[in-house]
């Protein structure tokens, strides 16, 4: 949120910058009907829609997660914490719980580390002499690699659901034809050993064009001046990797670090379309369909939402920390050199 | 001495040879092959998509590889039809073009009296604003549903617009409040100097100088609206009412073992289609949004 935040006060900064040269001025104008009128239809349409569908919505599910409402009888008793309690002693939800830890611990990293070097690789490992630029052809890579975020997020698990079955799947039919006969009929989403890996590839493969076209445009504003310093001072490809490019887009990557966390601790829809029945075990289910189904199958609305509510200080939390580590991690001092 | 000679040499024939060293061609070897495979892994799934959609079931059990018998569009027939994908594409583009109109109107007002006026309440608002891009939609789905029940719009395409408009306008309003702050005041000072009024400055000065921002917002609206899934799955229950998404995901797990495959395959490459031509006509602007936005 404080990445949103300083987004903020940059936009707010911007009519001092104004690339039209407009003198800063008093923004507070005299208040005639006409005005009055516009700023209420304006502002009143768009605030009432959010108000009604967000704000309030928000505001119910704090309090019926208080209450052992079922959602279909007007009867609700207000049960104080002990939604909470119980989900201390739901197996299935801690399980599910654990499963998306792992789901925010895996997939940020890997997809930010393949994004990460597909960019550097497109934008500034070309040839070593002239301009600093990338590969050839990285237009190509760049715009294939975008591609899955153009998909449907359903449609990708149920392409890749294809993809991973035993008898007709694209994958066990590559696999056999190298060869690799042990491969014959191995459900890819039906062992406790691979269900969670495959899925966790699905999402992957899912999320790392759109990353590698942000890194790739935050790259791009990297002044050309400093790759060239480092270059004539002897700098290898790696060492202007690790020493320039990442500490120059280091905020990119921490709102990418955040935004992937809030979607591996969802991952609701591609779940929903690989193992609708929560994988072998529940070694798949998301608290997102552990929700889901308590709400609209068993009917439990009240415990249902209070799962929303730890769902939500869950990602909160993983924002915090992915703050705290990007701080500690020299964050401070580097922005402060990035900055001038 | 000997190091002198080597550079003397080394020079020469680096631009003899196109400017290139052996680590150079090494690096780009390396990369080219790494992003060949990985280019292959992602468009290969969709090839084989393709290929599967004209096999019949029998077909396409027996063999993931093998060419379809006969090319017919027999799959695409049933799929559209018997499966009932014609009728959820439809949906798709009344739900998608309706909500995309509306959250792109709504979402311009909203940033341009926030960006351009001073008033009580304004930081209020646009912080909430930014803190409903962050929640989790799950949180607020079960008093979503109540919501919608009390206005008599659960399992309605307006009910649905609705839900898309208030869940896109946070994104909307975030991206366009930068583009509006961004645009000159003395031609909003120009305007009402000849007698324009809010109104007709609104809408015939100050959106159009915000068109490309719009479009950038607008593409991605698309795509974000065209691919939702969860908000139709939980408020949207009745068939006839089904998205795309959501008829997809339905078709492929209510038959169970029986699913017509070749229909689903069909099913993905109709559902996929719309999406790629907008992203292939305009992957520029998309690049270029991203780079502009909210990743600064």
């Amino acid at each position: 949120m404080s990445a949103s935040a300083t987004d903020a006060t940059t936009a707010d900064g911007l009519p001092e910058e104004n690339p039209w040269g407009a003198p800063p001025r008093r923004r507070r104008r005299k208040l005639t009907l006409d005005r009055a009128v516009f700023m209420a239809v304006f502002l009143g349409l768009p605030v009432a829609v959010f108000v009604i569908f967000v704000v309030i919505p928000i505001g119910q599910a704090l309090f019926y997660s208080l209450t052992d409402w079922s959602g279909f009888s007007p009867v609700m008793n207000v049960v104080g914490l002990d939604n909470y309690a119980r989900l201390l002693d739901d197996d299935t939800f801690l399980k599910a719980l654990r499963n998306n830890v792992l789901l925010a611990l895996v997939v940020p990293l890997v997809t930010l580390v393949a994004a990460l070097a597909i960019a550097v690789v497109v934008t500034t490992a070309g040839p070593s002499t002239g301009q600093v630029r990338g590969l050839n052809g990285s237009g190509f890579y760049r715009v294939v690699s975008f591609f899955p975020y153009a998909v449907p997020a359903v449609v990708i698990g149920l392409l890749w659901a294809r993809v991973y079955d035993p008898a007709s799947g694209l994958l066990n039919g590559m696999l056999t034809g190298i060869g690799l006969d042990g491969f014959q009929d191995y459900a890819w989403l039906g062992e406790v050993r691979a269900a969670m890996p495959a899925s966790m590839f699905v999402i992957i493969w899912a999320s790392i064009g759109f990353y590698t076209v942000l890194f790739v445009a935050a790259i791009k504003g990297v002044p050309a001046e400093i790759y060239e310093a480092a270059r004539i001072d002897g700098a290898s490809r790696m060492r202007t990797a690790v020493s320039i490019t990442l500490p120059s887009i280091r905020e990119n990557v921490q709102t990418a670090y955040i935004y992937l966390g809030i979607l591996a601790l969802d991952a609701y829809v591609f779940m929903a379309a690989l193992a609708p029945g929560g994988g072998p075990a529940n070694s798949t289910l998301t608290m997102s369909q552990h929700l889901m189904n308590t709400a609209f199958r068993k009917g439990q609305f009240g415990y249902a939402t209070s799962m929303g509510v730890v769902l939500a200080l869950v990602t909160l939390l993983f924002a915090v920390l992915v703050f705290a580590v990007f701080y500690l991690a020299g964050g401070r001092d580097k922005k402060g050199e990035v900055a001038r | 001495m000997s190091a002198v000679t080597l550079d003397k040499q080394a020079a020469p024939a680096r631009s003899d040879s196109g400017r290139r060293t052996p680590g150079d061609a090494l690096v780009a070897g390396t990369s080219h092959t790494l992003l060949i495979l990985w280019s292959a892994i992602v468009i290969l799934p969709f090839c084989w998509v393709v290929l599967s959609s004209f096999k019949s079931s029998k077909e396409i059990f027996s063999s993931p590889f093998s060419l379809p018998s006969q090319w017919s569009f027999d799959n695409y027939v049933s799929a559209w039809t018997k499966a009932g994908i014609g009728t959820y594409f439809f949906n798709t583009v009344i739900v998608v073009g309706v909500a995309l109109v509306l959250v792109m109107l709504l979402g311009a007002m909203c940033a341009y009296v926030l960006a351009r006026f001073e008033f009580f309440g304004r930081k209020v608002i646009y912080y909430s604003m930014l803190a409903g891009l962050t929640f989790p939609i799950f949180l607020v789905i079960v008093p979503l549903f109540f919501v919608l029940q009390g206005f008599g719009l659960l399992n309605t395409l307006p009910g649905l617009i609705l839900t898309y408009v208030a869940y896109a306008l946070p994104f909307t309003v975030f991206f366009l409040y930068a583009f509006f702050k961004t645009l000159p005041d003395d031609v909003y000072e120009a305007a009402m100097m000849d007698g324009a009024g809010e109104w007709r400055t609104f809408f015939q000065i100050m959106l159009p100088m915000a068109a490309p921002g719009m479009a950038g917002v607008a593409i991605f609206n698309f795509l974000g609206l065209w691919n939702q899934f969860l908000l139709p799955v939980a408020l949207n229950t009745d068939r006839d009412n089904y998205v795309l998404t959501q008829g997809m995901a339905s078709f492929a797990s209510s038959a169970g073992y029986n699913v017509d495959f070749g229909a689903l395959f069909a099913g993905v490459v109709m559902t996929v289609l719309p999406v790629l031509l907008v992203y292939l006509i305009f992957q520029r602007r998309i690049a270029g949004t991203v780079s502009t936005g909210t990743f600064r």
